[in-house]
């Protein structure tokens, strides 16, 4: 056992603790909480592979503004405990067969892929000057549109959650 | 040294909650969160194969789900608000109609 591992351990734990705890939990606050864990263990995750600027862009992006969103709106709606209701049937016709299937392909990648090359800790240069030479050279145009696809997006929000306009009051005709 | 497959079978988990979380959670929020944790999972297996394989356009496909989720929060967060202004309900169950 080498540090790597025990780290990798340790993170990886935090993740399938946060994940089981999203579907266990009743309230969407707690679901919230818990998928921020998540997201923080798999920035760990992130630096042990040497990525260390998406490690940064994880916390800063999806833990920080993302996550802070889903917060907003959760008490913006004040949404409360989840109403059990009785079980879809699709939802069991398709997801034990689904979860058997994942299951025992999960249990061969293990089996038989085990002895898979290890990954090495940063082993790639993964600082924000390689990425941003990447980026605005050999990815200009995709970023580019997601710039526009951005745009799209905070016009599209701003129109949704916009109150709509109430209706005039209606003329009295005489 | 943690092999390649170890990275990949804590991707597929993730993965595998948040299909659960879609189709066992009955609160829109909370749906909403699941997709998040799908996108999570493979933006795992994204910087693991980046890692391995020594190429870092891997860890820039990141940024670009990355940005992907936030225009997806944005919009759906905001289709969610619409959703409650006109029912008044979170539970995805009641909300099985296009028309009011």
């Amino acid at each position: 056992m080498n540090v790597h591992l025990i780290l990798f351990l340790a993170f990886g734990a935090v993740c399938v603790a946060g994940a089981v705890n999203l579907l266990a939990q009743r309230h969407p606050i707690n679901g919230a909480l818990s998928l921020i864990a998540v997201m923080a263990a798999l920035a760990g995750e992130y630096l042990l592979l040497g990525a260390e600027f998406v490690a940064a862009v994880q916390v800063i992006v999806y833990a920080g503004a993302i996550m802070v969103l889903f917060v907003f709106t959760i008490m913006l709606l004040n949404a409360g405990v989840e109403e059990r209701t009785k079980g879809s049937r699709v939802a069991i016709l398709f997801g034990i067969p689904g979860l058997l299937l994942g299951g025992i392909l999960l249990g061969w990648v293990v089996l038989r892929h085990s002895g898979t090359e290890a990954v090495a800790a940063g082993a790639l240069p993964g600082d924000p000057n390689t990425i941003g030479q990447l980026l605005f050279h050999e990815f200009l145009l995709p970023f580019e549109i997601t710039s526009v696809l951005i745009l799209i997006a905070i016009m599209g929000a701003v129109v949704l959650a916009s109150k709509p306009p109430t209706a005039p009051a209606r003329k009295v005709v005489d | 040294m943690v092999p390649l497959s170890y990275y990949l079978v804590l991707s597929g988990f993730l993965f595998a909650c948040g299909v659960a979380g879609f189709l066992i959670k009955r609160n829109i929020i909370t749906i909403f969160m699941s997709i998040e944790l799908m996108l999570n999972g493979v933006n795992l297996s994204f910087v693991a194969f980046a890692a391995h394989w020594h190429a870092l356009a891997g860890q820039v496909f990141v940024f670009f789900v990355m940005v992907v989720a936030a225009a997806e929060a944005a919009v759906g967060l905001a289709i969610i608000i619409a959703v409650y202004r006109t029912r008044e309900t979170l539970n995805v169950d009641q909300v099985n109609l296009l028309k009011l």
